[in-house]
């Protein structure tokens, strides 16, 4: 699951989903995505990077440059070893939130990228795959 | 980083610097809330033009501190949402409703001004 060239992010605090998000943009920066395309990957990164932090306490993200024909993707990784989402289906609901947030990590992430997986399993913990696309 | 707060007369203004942690934001929060009431500012202006990125987090925190302040008694604009930033939040859903937004700096303090009045005093 692990590629030589992934940039790893261990995630342990809230200093970390900066760095997260910062590594992606330096990393994407080769690519060709707009600025404001930049934007949206950086943002979800920092949501995802958020949730590790919030409900598992620590986590990694991983960066890994994609290929698929002409276009290049940025694909992340946001993994946990945490308690696990108990209702997938409802995580993924607007607006559902077991803490304080607005609920829009999840499917709003997955607005802001082109492609978006959620694995989880209770007790053992959450995996979030997402890829943006060059246009 | 911690965002730095300048006093103007009776308003504080607040510059969000670009790699915020959420702890750093909550500071934030209760920076302005101490710092409103120990000045008895009239107006408060959140710069966030050096903000790379605005998330649920940072969105939920703003929409607080211009809450807070509101219910002090001042008035809070947030200024210098990026064009990127601003199309990201929408994408997200995110909405910073109720809260008075103004282009940059120069535009929340024109706005601050009408509201209350040049010197900062209540009208």
């Amino acid at each position: 699951m692990t590629d030589a060239g992934d940039l790893v992010i261990p995630i342990k605090a809230d200093v970390d989903v900066v760095t997260a998000r910062q590594r992606a943009r330096v990393l994407v920066s080769g690519l060709r995505f707009s600025t404001s395309e930049q934007t949206l990957i950086a943002t979800a990164i920092s949501e995802v990077a958020r949730n590790i932090v919030t409900f598992a306490g620590s986590g990694e993200i991983v960066l890994r440059i994609v290929q698929r024909g002409p276009r290049q993707g940025l694909l992340v990784i946001a993994r946990d070893q945490g308690p696990g989402i108990a209702d997938i289906a409802r995580a993924m609901e607007d607006g559902y939130s077991t803490s304080r947030s607005l609920g829009l990590g999840l499917p709003g992430s997955k607005r802001l990228m082109d492609e978006f997986e959620l694995a989880s399993e209770l007790g053992k913990g959450t995996e979030v795959t997402m890829t943006k696309w060059e246009r | 980083m911690r965002a730095s707060i300048l006093k103007q007369s009776k308003f504080l203004i607040a510059s969000v610097q670009g790699s915020m942690t959420d702890a750093d934001l909550v500071q934030l929060r209760e920076d302005l809330g101490a710092g409103v009431r120990r000045h008895r500012s009239t107006g408060v202006i959140v710069d966030v033009a050096m903000l790379d990125v605005m998330d649920s987090f940072a969105v939920r925190t703003l929409r607080g501190i211009a809450q807070m302040v509101k219910l002090l008694g001042a008035e809070c604009i947030v200024v210098g949402i990026q064009p990127d930033v601003a199309f990201s939040m929408v994408q997200l859903g995110l909405t910073l409703e109720g809260t008075t937004t103004a282009l940059d700096l120069e535009d929340g303090l024109s706005t601050l001004r009408e509201r209350i009045g040049a010197e900062g005093n209540p009208l």
